[in-house]
């Protein structure tokens, strides 16, 4: 007899079971990368239109931003500045006390102190950003006025000030996580060569993390340069091409706010901008997850 | 076993310790001589890792942990556990290679350099001589030489763990603590590792933690065998494996328990 006895047969109902729940996964992981690549396809269908009037060499390099005046101007650059310098100014902030705040955490503090910092920090992750927005405004605003009298109410500085406090608890969490992966025994060895804990913390430990710390800080990058409601409150609107942060200027992000909320006829060229805009920051953070991506791939540390 | 003139280079002296309440190692005198190697040997959770790690007070970077009685630390006759002492200072004499070779995520150079960077040694003639001399002794050098600056993780089990000896020689310790440092290495790996370890007696005075019998066996001048947090029998490593005095080591020796 060589057939199979019964209880070894084959039975196609568990493998006709498996076969669903593989399908419903693949969808699950499916959709997410579908969704993506649908916005970035609509994004370039409908910028079409404002190219076929703007060419692109004249929206990367025209220094005025105007779709809405009668003298109509296409060029990306100042709401790139603006981007980029509110950008800067919050990583000033967010970079440091980030890093600063995930050694402490991750190195220094005692588990109590640990267990009961986080959750504060991370609740300004969750203040609502257009509450910062105010908070820029009416509040650091002034303060900075006072230092600066000549500082206009809107201006790039307070709002990347407080956008930075913002990202603050993104890049320590995210620090603190790489560093608390270091392995105790990697610890050790800088402990009994003699080393004090701030040693180990800046020789040892922060370079074995410093993939996810870089991963860390391109984040926060990319919550910056997206950010929209802070910059949309407390910047100004006003498409300036400067890069002097004590100036109201306008990010590709509050453009599109601003005109999104106004009543622009569907299929106008100044409607097609948002689109453009659109595509410009998504293609910016694009390539800062790229570098993120690459970075962490190149300093990944194999223990 | 020649009996040449030996110097006591530390002892233990009623040395207890816990972890929070649970105390792990209950009294245990113990001495160390100078140019000698001591193994310490016993069933897992006896107590013999905990005991190395009190002579670098690597207990003091956890919290709870708390000694009682001494070690003393010679020609100074100073007690490293007092709180006169200062721990930092006592694993600048005394250093340390564990059981996972555990390189730092630098250059084969900067992991040798380490030790002397943190003491604030930066002169590049210096640690170009101190890493040579140290890499060298730890045989390390010749397969090294021609990539100082490669990431130590490249390096082989076997050789990444002579790096961390390398890197514990440079700083011309007085005590060298081993902690199973060929437990995570292959055969080959193991003999260069004990081979090296005959070497560099003649320099210091060496402890080391196995839980290899053959290994006490090779390597060491002194065996303590502990049980249960005790010492239980303590002499010259072949009177140990020959002729143990207590029943319990000859039980363990033998394969009867443990």
């Amino acid at each position: 007899m060589n057939t199979p006895s019964n209880r070894l047969a084959y039975k196609p109902l568990r493998h006709i079971k498996e076969r669903i729940i593989e399908a419903g996964l693949f969808l699950a992981a499916f959709m997410s990368v579908a969704t993506t690549f649908a916005i970035v396809a609509i994004l370039v269908y409908e910028s079409i239109p404002l190219f076929k009037v703007v060419s692109l060499w004249t929206f990367l390099t025209d220094t005025q931003w105007t779709p809405l005046f009668d003298d109509a101007h296409y060029g990306i650059m100042p709401l790139v500045a603006g981007t980029m310098v509110t950008t800067a100014v919050a990583l000033a902030v967010a970079i440091p006390m980030g890093t600063i705040i995930a050694i402490y955490l991750s190195e220094f503090a005692s588990h109590k102190v640990r267990e009961s910092i986080k959750p504060v920090l991370e609740l300004l992750g969750a203040v609502p950003t257009v509450v910062y927005g105010y908070f820029a405004l009416i509040f650091v605003t002034p303060l900075l006025q006072k230092l600066m009298p000549e500082l206009s109410g809107f201006n790039m500085l307070s709002a990347g000030l407080v956008m930075g406090i913002m990202i603050v608890p993104y890049v320590s969490s995210v620090s603190e996580d790489a560093m608390r992966a270091v392995p105790m025994h990697i610890r050790e060895g800088s402990y009994a060569m003699g080393s004090t804990r701030f040693q180990t913390a800046t020789r040892v430990v922060v370079p074995g993390a410093f993939s996810g710390i870089a991963a860390a800080y391109i984040l926060g990058i990319s919550r910056a340069v997206g950010e929209t409601m802070i910059v949309a409150v407390a910047a100004g609107m006003q498409p300036n091409f400067t890069l002097n942060p004590l100036e109201p200027a306008a990010t590709i992000s509050s453009y599109i706010v601003q005109v999104a909320l106004g009543d622009l006829p569907h299929g106008s060229i100044g409607y097609q901008t948002i689109f453009a805009a659109g595509l410009t920051l998504m293609l910016m953070t694009l390539v800062f997850n790229v570098i993120g991506y690459w970075l962490s791939r190149k300093f990944r540390e194999v223990y | 076993m020649t009996e040449k003139e030996t110097i006591l280079k530390a002892e233990a002296r009623d040395l207890s310790f816990y972890y929070g309440q649970a105390k792990a190692l209950k009294n245990i005198s113990l001495p160390l001589y100078d140019k000698k190697v001591t193994a310490l040997i016993g069933p897992s959770g006896c107590g013999k890792s905990t005991f190395l790690r009190c002579f670098n007070r690597m207990h003091d970077l956890y919290p709870n942990n708390h000694y009682e009685g001494e070690i003393v630390l010679h020609p100074d006759n100073v007690n490293v556990l007092s709180d006169k002492v200062d721990p930092i200072e006592v694993r600048m004499r005394i250093s340390m290679v564990f059981q996972k070779p555990n390189p730092f995520p630098k250059s084969i150079y900067e992991n040798v350099a380490y030790g002397l960077r943190v003491r604030g040694i930066n002169k590049k003639s210096i640690l170009d001589e101190k890493v040579e001399e140290a890499l060298t002794n730890a045989a390390l050098w010749n397969e090294a030489k021609d990539r100082l600056q490669d990431l130590a993780f490249n390096l082989s089990g076997g050789q990444q763990q002579r790096l961390c000896i390398a890197r514990a020689l440079a700083i011309d310790p007085e005590i060298m603590l081993f902690d199973e440092p060929t437990s995570a290495l292959d055969p080959i790996a193991t003999a260069s590792i004990e081979e090296l370890m005959d070497e560099l007696k003649s320099r210091f005075s060496i402890l080391i933690v196995t839980h290899n019998m053959q290994q006490a066996a090779r390597v060491s001048d002194y065996t303590a065998f502990l049980y249960l947090g005790e010492l239980i029998e303590y002499n010259e490593t072949k009177k140990i494996f020959t002729n143990p005095d207590r029943k319990e080591t000859e039980d363990y020796i033998t394969g009867r328990f443990g």
